[in-house]
This record gives structure tokens, C-alpha cells and sequence, in this order.
């Protein structure tokens, strides 16, 4: 084959497999095809990266004349390897409930390797004639973007794992630190584009020091970015890192001109555009108000973490067992505090427990519930919750006038009235869940303590509300007991 | 600019057109696995750092490519493996003798 038939060849299979990732991502639509569609993705994965390895063995590939040598296979070989056991060893071991941190982990090294491509490119091309305007600027879109995503997911990744506080972090001085360094990004930009354009005269020594502060500044406002946003704001900061990567795979894409990367790199770029944009929505947020301070920034600290000024009804483990047995309708709210007692196998069985005396039980999920969008939908999937008993928050909020039994297990902030009531509340119009509507309604919880808003609860002082005071597992686990002994 | 980039660039802009199109339709129950699988479609810079480990010729650009290389594979495979772990509990469960028929029906369509 001549040297041009095997570059339209590759050039075909790369542009299969992008079809592939935008067919995959179509088919994850729905819960039916999700799966294949995911396979197909993975598909159209291998098939990018097997025929990229062919084609740079061929001889005539014009990116290593006469083939790629031992050292680069080596490099691809080996790096294939050990970056690709460690995430398959982290993917398989993780538990669900951990999931967004390790996502966040991926985006962090997908952004990270986004970075170093683009970095390396621009170190093969300083002081030659190949460097242009337009690579210049590639190069430092794609070094800047990276670096960012790469800090910024590491940190968030960071904060809920636990490694990193959840609470907002302000230091003096973080808004001048994160001025200044997008003020280096840009003014680096700057020289970097002047120096092809012909108006600036520098070293290759000297554009490569430039790059490299660009890539330190934009390492410390990945940082900056994200450690004054608290843990309930994650879920969108995450999502919006991972539309970063996205664009930073693109804007690769346009340094190593490659098509496969550019599509990949958009694709994704939207995709986490949107998400960030719905999640954003469900908190009736504007995301510059979540990037520029975290919830409660303010006067969090104000305020020990009481009851307030209302009086707290605390409701025993049969009270509590047998108002559930007798109910015709529950609706189990599931929060944070579910997922992180790894809960969902226990309310299921409670559920089922519930059932079998012919209580309807159902359950009512918000759009920010977990730590990321959707993310309790796949804890009670993995509990074998059926699919339809799972309500969201528009279907489901009608439906509290007309329920017994409202039983939230580990969610604070989504049932706080105040977001409808109060307009001096920092969550005040963020749509919530009408938990105060049913006609009683027991929480789950392991203590007073406010929830990631930092604020209290007024659901808390309801005189339907009766609090059992326990981790949501235990909790859980003693209310199956004693409904069984009903 | 040159015609190849001219190219890249509608290229891109209307990638960012289907990338819009294509997700906006997914429902929010899904949007987790989503962003997984969004999380390991940018793990398609391993093909870069392919192609940057190829064309390497010094000490600095080996590490740097091995390094990238590293990154993008853990992206991929981790990315597609942890992905699939969560859509597998989307999958259709052993009937359950207590659910309301017609919800056994929903769930028995959906196929493995």
C-alpha cells in the first residue's frame, strides 16, 4: 500500500471511531441501551488507538519517518500498562458511593495528559519556523486548560474523598492570588503570540520559561478555583472541570492536528456544558455565583450548630416503626447522608419490608442528591430499587399532600422550607423537595448538625417532624427490626 | 491560516453542535453514568500522547509523553471500566413478586 492509501485508512478509522463516541453517548439516553452504547464508545476507543499504534509502526507515517523506534513503543507500550492497570485497579475496587471522587481522579490525569501533550508539542517547535501564531495559541490553550482541570479535579476529588476539607476554603488574599495568575496566563499568552507574529524577539530558552510560568499560574487557579466552593457545590464544579478536559483534549487535538481528538475533545466539551448548566438550574444558581464563593461563605461560622430557637421532637424506633407500618404511602427522601453510610441496601429492605404490608412506597430523588446529578439513582440501582419507584422531584413533590409518611434519610439542604419561605436564606429559592407537606415526617439523622448550606433546618422544628437520631445505616437497620415485630 | 486548520476549526464547531444535541435529550437519572462515560471519551488524548511519544527524540520529551501516556490510559480504561460498573445496575433484575405487575413489565422490556 502506498503511503497515501494507509493515511486515508487511518484518517477512516479515526473518524469511526468518533462516530463510535457520539453513537455511544446518543444510546446513553436511555437506561435500556446505556450499556451498549458505553461498550460502543469503548469500541470506538480501541479502534482509535490500535490503528494510531499501526500507523505509526508503517514506515512512511509522517510523525516518525521509518517507523516509531523501541524507545516510543516502549513509552506507549509500558505507559499503557501501568497507567491502564492502575485505572483498572481503582475502577473495579471503588466502592459506588466513592465514585465522583474517582471520577474526578480521571478527569484530573485525562486533563493533566492534555496539558503535557500540548506542552511537549510547543518544545518541539520553539525556534523553528513551525511555530505559528495559531499553534502558539493552541499550545497555550491546551497547557492552560489542562493545568486548571488537572489541579482544580485533583483538589476537588480531594474534598470529597475527605483528604481536603468540604468546607469552603478563603484564605486573604485568594481573590488577588487567582487575579494575578490569570493575569500571567494571559499576559504569557500574549508574549507567546507575539514572539511568531514577528513583534517580539525571544529565546526558545526564554518562550519555554514564559510557557512555564503560564502552566504554574494556571496550576495555582485550578486550586484557587475550587477550594473556596464547599462540597454541596462539587457536583457542578466537576462537571464543569470535565467539560474543561474536554475542550483541553480538543485544543490538543488542534497542536498534534488530529481530527479524532478535536471531535472527542468537543464533544465532551458540550456534554459537560450542559450537565453544569442542568445542575446549576436544579440549585437555581448562577454558576459565576457558585465559582465565586462558596455556599455561606458569609456568616457560616455564625451560629453554633443548635436546634435554633424551636423545639426538636426526638421519636423512638417503634414510634417511628409504627407509624411507617400503619401508613398507606411513604416516600423515602435519600440524601448524602445515605450514600455515605452506604445505606441503600437498608432502605430497599425496609422498603420491601414495608411493602409486603401493602404500604406504597416510593421514592423521591433531587437533582442534586448524592454528589453528583443522578449519582442516588445509581446507589438505589445498585440496591435493586426498581427503576419506577424512583420519582423526580417535579413528579414527586405533588404527591407529599397526599403522604402519610415522609421519611428522609441523610438529606438536609433539598428539604429545607426556608428555600421556599425565607428570602434571607442563602439557599432561598433553590427548588426543594415538599417534604413539610406530608402529614407527618421522620428524619434520619445522625445529629443537629446543619447540612453542607451550613444552615439550620426549620423541617427540624415541624411539630409533624419526629427526629431519630442515628446513622442512616443503623437507623435503618432498627426500624426494619421493629417494623417486623408490628 | 492554512486550509487544514480552516478545516479543524468547522470541524470542532460542529462536534460542539452534536455534543449539544446529543445530551441535552439524556434524562438526569443518567446524567452520572453520562458524565463517566463523557469522563473517558476524553481519555482520547492517549492518541496524542501516542503520537507525541513517536515523535520524541530527547530525554524531556520521553518523560513527558510517558507521563501523558500514563494519564490518558488511566483516563480510558478506568473511565470505560467504572462507567460500565454503574450501567450494569440499570440492567433488568429477577422479577420481584411484590412490585405492582405493570412495573414488571416496564422492567422485563428493557433489555440486558
Amino acid at each position: 500500500m502506498s503511503a497515501q492509501t494507509i493515511d486515508t485508512l487511518v484518517f477512516l478509522a479515526w473518524l469511526a471511531g468518533a462516530a463510535a463516541f457520539v453513537i455511544g453517548l446518543h444510546m446513553m439516553n436511555s437506561p435500556a441501551t446505556a450499556r451498549r452504547g458505553n461498550q460502543i464508545s469503548a469500541f470506538g476507543m480501541t479502534i482509535a488507538a490500535v490503528t494510531t499504534l499501526i500507523w505509526l509502526l508503517t514506515p512512511d507515517n509522517p510523525i516518525s519517518p521509518g517507523g516509531a523506534g523501541p524507545i516510543a513503543l516502549g513509552i506507549i507500550v509500558v505507559g499503557f500498562v501501568i497507567g491502564g492497570g492502575i485505572g483498572l485497579w481503582l475502577a473495579r475496587r471503588v466502592a459506588m458511593t466513592a465514585m465522583p471522587q474517582l471520577v474526578s481522579l480521571f478527569n484530573a490525569v485525562g486533563g493533566g495528559a492534555a496539558a503535557l501533550v500540548a506542552i511537549d508539542d510547543y518544545i518541539g517547535i520553539v525556534g523553528t519556523p513551525e511555530l505559528s501564531i495559531s499553534s502558539a495559541v493552541f499550545v497555550v490553550l491546551g497547557a492552560v486548560i489542562g493545568s486548571v482541570t488537572f489541579s482544580g479535579s485533583l483538589i476537588a476529588s480531594g474534598k470529597l474523598q475527605g483528604i481536603v476539607p468540604g468546607q469552603p476554603i478563603v484564605f486573604p488574599g485568594t481573590r488577588l492570588l487567582t487575579a494575578v495568575t490569570a493575569l500571567v496566563a494571559v499576559g504569557g499568552l500574549l508574549v507567546l503570540v507575539l514572539v511568531p507574529a514577528g513583534v517580539l524577539s525571544l529565546t526558545a530558552g526564554a518562550q519555554l520559561v514564559v510557557l512555564g510560568l503560564i502552566v504554574v499560574a494556571a496550576l495555582i487557579f485550578g486550586i484557587t478555583m475550587v477550594l473556596p466552593i464547599g462540597g454541596a457545590d462539587m457536583p457542578v464544579v466537576i462537571s464543569l472541570l470535565n467539560s474543561f478536559t474536554g475542550t483541553a483534549a480538543a485544543m490538543a487535538g488542534f497542536v498534534v492536528s488530529n481530527p479524532v481528538l478535536i471531535i472527542s475533545g468537543a464533544l465532551v466539551g458540550a456534554a459537560g456544558g450542559i450537565l453544569t448548566k442542568l445542575m446549576a438550574d436544579a440549585m437555581n444558581r448562577s454558576l459565576a455565583n457558585i465559582l465565586i464563593g462558596g455556599f455561606g461563605t458569609g456568616d457560616t461560622a455564625a451560629g453554633p450548630a443548635g436546634a435554633g430557637d424551636g423545639h426538636v421532637r426526638e421519636i423512638g424506633l417503634d414510634d417511628a416503626a409504627i407509624q411507617l407500618a400503619y401508613a398507606q404511602k411513604v416516600i423515602v427522601v435519600p440524601g448524602y447522608g445515605l450514600a455515605v453510610a452506604q445505606a441503600q441496601h437498608a432502605v430497599r429492605e425496609l422498603a420491601d419490608v414495608l411493602e409486603e404490608r401493602g404500604v406504597d412506597v416510593s421514592y423521591a430523588v433531587h437533582p442534586v442528591a448524592g454528589r453528583m446529578p443522578g449519582h442516588m439513582n445509581v446507589l438505589l440501582a445498585e440496591a435493586n430499587v426498581p427503576y419506577p419507584q424512583l420519582k423526580e422531584m417535579d413528579e414527586i413533590n405533588p404527591e407529599f399532600d397526599r403522604t402519610d409518611v415522609a421519611l428522609v434519610v441523610g438529606a438536609n439542604d433539598v428539604t429545607n422550607p426556608a428555600a421556599r419561605s425565607n428570602p434571607q436564606s442563602p439557599i432561598y429559592g433553590m427548588p426543594i423537595l415538599n417534604v413539610d407537606h406530608s402529614r407527618s415526617i421522620i428524619v434520619i439523622k445522625r445529629s443537629m448538625r446543619p447540612g453542607y448550606a451550613g444552615i439550620d433546618n426549620e423541617l427540624y422544628t415541624n411539630p409533624k417532624t419526629g427526629m431519630l437520631f442515628a446513622d442512616a445505616r443503623e437507623g435503618l437497620t432498627g426500624l426494619i427490626a421493629a417494623v417486623k415485630q408490628v | 491560516m492554512s486550509p487544514e486548520l480552516l478545516n479543524s476549526l468547522a470541524i470542532f464547531v460542529l462536534a460542539i453542535l452534536v455534543g449539544f444535541e446529543v445530551i441535552s435529550k439524556v434524562p438526569a437519572t443518567l446524567h452520572t453514568p453520562l458524565m463517566s462515560g463523557a469522563n473517558s471519551i476524553h481519555g482520547i488524548v492517549m492518541v496524542g500522547a501516542m503520537l507525541i511519544a513517536a515523535a520524541a527524540n530527547d530525554p524531556v520529551s520521553y518523560v513527558l509523553a510517558f507521563v501523558a501516556m500514563v494519564f490518558g490510559a488511566a483516563n480510558v480504561v478506568g473511565g470505560y471500566v467504572v462507567t460500565d460498573r454503574m450501567l450494569q445496575m440499570f440492567r433488568k433484575r429477577e422479577v420481584r413478586p411484590l412490585t405492582p405487575a405493570g412495573e414488571d413489565a416496564a422492567m422485563a422490556e428493557e433489555p440486558k
